[in-house]
């Protein structure tokens, strides 16, 4: 017989035979099952998390804020400066002949999370009525706008998912005075979706600010960015930051990813460590219980190399099917999984676990490569036994 | 304890099995160490702190700070010993990589309600007369080489200089220390005497004070206190929201949210698995060594002699395997930079040590019954 029918042979036998060793084999599957489920749902959270802070912003809109503040929230312009950053000539014009441009205010409230008492910090965001028509990603999916100048708010999709009572048609109480819920909007499942919004000058009042926390502009052109930034930072009038809204969300969670990747990383490795030792000692019994037949195999005149080759090809099988179990599993229990965690600015940041395609071969990679290495040990020391010694039973 | 040879040599009998099961125990308690730390920060990692204060801040959320005229009000609260304030600085020194909180305090009432810090009466009262003056906790000052007498640049991300500037100086008039070991490992901060800030920032930020620390003449009125405190400040501008100091430093653990539950989730998942590995191979083993252990009972070893010495072996296992798990993730922990504050503590072990008598019983139980009930002629003939 060829290597290759030899090969054929010998895997094949061994394969028919799992169902009697079943109890051996399902510790592989089940060891490698646990592991990879849990590096993918890890994973999916951190790319979960990822998907919603990578999408917030777009190249073309620029945010202003005051200059070395961390974000919105320490940021302050007041209104003679956003009003002198609006003139800028980069700045896109609306249908009513005004820049598009939105100065913004950002407050932090309490809501709680639900079935929690304490509460969670929200972003309260005050956008000008231009805040509308520079995002065109943006869609009211319930009720309406607030109308500027009354008590309202609208809540973002997620963050009606994630705290207790943000619904349309609630009543919220912040500074002593009774707010209405009127809508809930959706902007294709970024970082604002765990926001309120109200109109910004109804903040200003309420919250006694006098000027803005940041400014959302427009720009007419892409090109124009350059130009617009070396205007506005040299300004003697004003101290500003100026950056794409793309470039200032990505700058937000970088470390927020970092905290979830090293977590994941973490996890990962030693969780790795383990699975590669249950998967060696399982390995090593069924290559152990099938000495003999292997002594037999070899004098038989089967070669080195089948030998290795039947017992890898069952560790890589069980490991296989251990590996799909666990992406299965992960995926029905954690796609779509909605959760919030402390992002950018202190506040929350609401998103969602996604398994997807790609994570799912990244566990089935991870599966492989435990059972090779879990495999490869064993099946070397099966074919490397002498034949004798093999046949007395080891 | 004459067996542990014995027992030892039965762990130890195929060496590289017993390695690689030890290496998979050694992963899941690993896993348990650092998880359960980051689970035990989640529940309470504040307990210590005193029962008897209770903080007032804005009911919209602590970041609004609350103006200092409210602190007279307060204080007339029936109960109410002692009023403290404090702001939060955001203060950055050097690099941002070095963060530490600093807090804006009146000096004289941050020392009324914190007793628990202990700073001699000297530094006590520069710290008291000096506008611009710092206190440094003693870790952070031993952290940075800081001596009294050192001016402190900090960049504040939150308040400007009226001038516009976001560079403030600050002068170390003294270090303070904790008065027991709890509090000693708490003193990475800085507070700041409120004169400078007040005096000195933009003026629309004057005024403002951040939260109140209030004490209580008798802890066991801190629900009475709280709620007449917060029924002061109803339907005004500033409502306010008071609860206890520990509800509240649980509170920013709480903001992170659903993750640490998930994380525990899991973790139990791995651990199971990784337990159903080891129980295989215990067992596996035992069965492996069934001729030896009729060996024993030829040799005079009782029943129930036999049957604990595999459980025995079955405890050393997963023993040495938490040990070494534990140990690491106790060092990990140790290691980790300040941004991840979370200690595997004597709490973590306390939970290992009852995770490796539930497995050593839950994986021993089965082969050592299987022991128990050898009949010596059908072990020894291989039957």
């Amino acid at each position: 017989m060829s290597t290759l029918t030899q090969t054929h042979e010998i895997v094949m036998m061994n394969l028919r035979s799992i169902p009697q060793r079943l109890g051996a084999s399902l510790v592989v599957v089940i060891g490698i099952a646990g592991v990879v489920g849990v590096i993918v749902a890890l994973l999916s959270m951190s790319q979960g998390l990822g998907k919603t802070l990578s999408s917030t912003g777009r190249a073309d809109r620029v945010v202003i804020t005051r200059g070395g503040s961390d974000g919105e929230l320490a940021s302050f312009l007041d209104r003679a400066s956003a009003t002198l950053i609006k003139q800028d000539p980069a700045i896109a014009r609306g249908k009513d002949g005004l820049p598009l441009a939105s100065g913004e205010i950002i407050v932090i409230t309490e809501v709680p999370r639900f079935g929690q008492k304490t509460g969670a910090n929200v972003s309260l965001r005050g956008v000008e009525p231009n805040g509308f028509a520079l995002r065109p990603e943006l869609k009211i999916i319930d009720g309406r706008k607030f109308r500027p100048g009354l008590r309202e708010i609208i809540v973002g999709q997620a963050a009606s998912k994630q705290f207790d009572g943000l619904r349309s048609g609630a009543d919220l109480r912040f500074r002593g005075q009774t707010w209405k819920i009127v809508g809930i909007f959706s902007t294709n499942g970024d970082a604002h979706e765990s926001e309120l919004w109200t109109d910004t000058e109804t903040a200003q009042s309420a919250f006694g600010r006098s000027g803005v926390s940041s400014l959302l502009v427009s720009l007419s052109n892409i090109d124009a960015l350059d130009s617009m930034k070396a205007r506005l930072v040299e300004n003697p009038q004003l101290n500003v930051d100026v950056k794409t809204e793309l470039d200032f969300y990505s700058g937000q969670s970088a470390n927020l990813s970092l905290v979830i990747g090293v977590l994941a990383g973490f996890v990962g490795l030693i969780m790795g460590i383990g699975a590669i030792a249950g998967a060696l000692t399982t390995m090593y019994s069924a290559v152990s219980a099938r000495t003999q037949e292997i002594g037999t195999l070899r004098a038989l005149g089967f070669g080195v190399f089948p030998v290795i080759a039947s017992v890898m090809s069952e560790a890589l099988i069980l490991s296989l099917a251990g590996g799909i179990v666990g992406a299965l599993i992960a995926y029905f229990a954690f796609n779509g999984y909605s959760v919030s965690t402390l992002g950018a600015g202190f506040t929350q940041v609401a998103f969602q676990f996604s398994v997807s395609p790609g994570l799912v071969f990244k566990g089935l990679v991870i599966a492989m490569f435990i059972g090779f290495i879990g495999g490869i040990f064993p099946a070397v020391r099966a074919a490397r036994m002498p034949v004798t010694a093999a046949l007395r039973g080891g | 304890m004459k067996y542990f040879g014995l027992i030892w040599s039965g762990l130890f009998r195929k060496k590289l099995r017993a390695f690689l099961t030890l290496l998979a125990l050694w992963s899941a308690f690993a896993l348990l160490g650092l998880l359960q730390a980051v689970n035990s920060l989640f529940n309470g990692g504040a307990d210590f702190l005193g029962a008897n204060r209770l903080i007032t801040q804005a009911r919209t959320s602590f970041t609004q700070p609350l103006p200092m005229r409210l602190i007279t009000q307060i204080e007339s609260v029936p109960g109410v010993k002692r009023v403290s304030h404090s702001q939060f600085f955001g203060g950055k020194y050097q690099d941002s990589s070095g963060f530490f909180p600093q807090f804006a305090v009146n000096p004289q009432r941050l020392f009324d309600t914190y007793p628990e810090w202990v700073i001699s009466d000297d530094d006590k009262r520069k710290f008291i007369t000096t506008k611009d003056g710092a206190i440094v906790g003693k870790l952070l000052a031993e952290k940075y080489g800081w001596k009294v007498g050192d001016i402190i640049p900090l960049n504040s991300f939150i308040w400007p200089k009226a001038d516009g500037s976001r560079t403030w100086e600050w002068k170390v008039v003294g270090i303070f220390d904790g008065r027991n070991s709890e509090w000693k490992k708490r003193t990475s901060l800085m507070y700041l005497n409120y004169g400078q800030l007040d005096e000195a920032v933009s003026p629309r930020a004057r005024g403002l004070a951040g939260v109140f620390v209030i004490s209580m003449n008798d802890p066991k009125d801190a629900e009475k206190i709280s709620a007449a405190v917060d029924a002061k400040f109803e339907n005004s501008a500033d409502e306010t929201k008071t609860q206890s100091e520990q509800e509240f430093q649980l509170g920013f653990a709480r903001q992170l949210g659903d993750i640490g539950l998930i994380v525990n989730l899991i973790t139990s998942a791995v651990f199971l698995s990784i337990l159903f590995l080891t129980g295989v191979s215990m067992s596996q083993s035992i069965r492996e060594r069934i001729p030896e252990l009729a060996v024993l009972k030829v040799l005079g070893f009782r029943d129930r002699t036999v049957m604990l010495l595999v459980l025995a072996e079955a405890f050393l296992l997963c023993f040495l395997g938490a040990l070494t798990g534990m140990l690491s993730a106790t060092l990990l922990t140790k290691f980790l930079p300040p941004e991840f504050p979370i200690a595997t503590d004597s709490r973590v072990w306390i939970t290992a040590g009852i995770c490796v008598v539930l497995l050593s019983l839950l994986i021993g139980v089965p082969p050592a019954l299987r022991a128990l009930r050898i009949k010596i002629v059908d072990a020894l003939a291989g039957r």
